[in-house]
């Protein structure tokens, strides 16, 4: 029980920080989504956001600082392999399938639905 | 959507900083809290079917982001983000529900500058951002050395 513990309230602590963003600045949802992923981009570069997965899991993984996390780490991965090409794909590379499943999945349920529907 | 000045009024006043935060904060935790628990279930399920650490968490963020778009189309995803708030936004689900939710408003504009431009509308500024901070971070370590 303790991992799903854990992923919980560290995860929870995220959205509740994004909540107060809400309420007490001017911060736009859009906003608030482009500040997590460079703020998770920046820990994730140095080295303060892997502990922070190796802790939390999920609480630390599905919040989007996650998602700027996972574009360092491939950032840095592919640098050690391919060099400066690597520094340029590596971000987009981590974050293809999760970047294609939204495009993806995305697309064919807004060809299927209405706007309006209520359902 | 269309806004009535009466649904505007309605929804400054619920955004309005500071009224509702005693609610705002702790639900936001708690929606958020539990959607990552979904995703620490589903990582758990992916790793005992033998899969790598990256691989089961990249299988987590499709799994979240598919269910996320599928409860969008049924506007399931929305009603339960008037009371989760930044628990809905902030999680990879709240990043795949605003790629879903233009993309089925602006359908109306037709499939390609509509649904497929409008896609983006959110999306975009977010890759746009995290890329370019990745490929800054890549060069640094890259001039830097000692990777």
């Amino acid at each position: 029980m303790l991992p799903y513990l854990k992923a919980f309230l560290v995860g929870g602590a995220f959205c509740a920080l994004g909540q107060v963003f809400i309420d007490y600045t001017k911060l736009t949802p859009a906003r608030i989504l482009v500040a997590y992923v460079v703020s998770g981009v920046v820990l994730g570069g140095l080295g303060i956001y892997q502990p922070i997965i190796d802790f939390a899991g999920a609480g630390a993984t599905v919040p989007l600082t996650g998602f700027g996390a996972l574009l360092a780490k491939g950032t840095r991965e592919a640098l050690v392999e391919k060099g400066l090409l690597g520094a340029l794909s590596g971000g987009f590379t981590a974050a293809a399938a999760g970047i294609a499943a939204a495009v993806v999945f995305g697309f064919l349920v807004a060809l299927v639905c209405r706007s309006g529907d209520k359902g | 959507m269309s806004l009535t000045p009466k649904d505007y009024d309605r929804m400054t006043k619920e955004a309005s900083p500071g009224t509702k935060s005693w609610r705002n904060i702790p639900l936001a935790f708690l929606i958020g809290g539990l959607i990552c628990t979904l995703g620490q279930g589903l990582t758990q399920w992916y790793l005992s079917m033998g899969m790598a650490k990256d691989e089961a968490a990249a299988w987590t963020s499709v799994t979240l982001v598919g269910l996320s778009a599928l409860l969008t189309g049924l506007r399931v995803y929305d009603n339960i983000a008037k009371f989760g708030g930044a628990g809905t936004l902030v999680p990879i689900t709240g990043f795949a529900n605003a790629v879903v939710s233009p993309a089925i408003e602006f359908k109306s504009e037709g499939l390609v500058l509509g649904l497929g431009a409008k896609m983006f509308i959110i999306a975009g500024p977010v890759i746009v951002y995290g890329i370019t901070a990745a490929a800054v971070y890549g060069l640094i370590l890259f001039v830097m050395g000692g990777y």
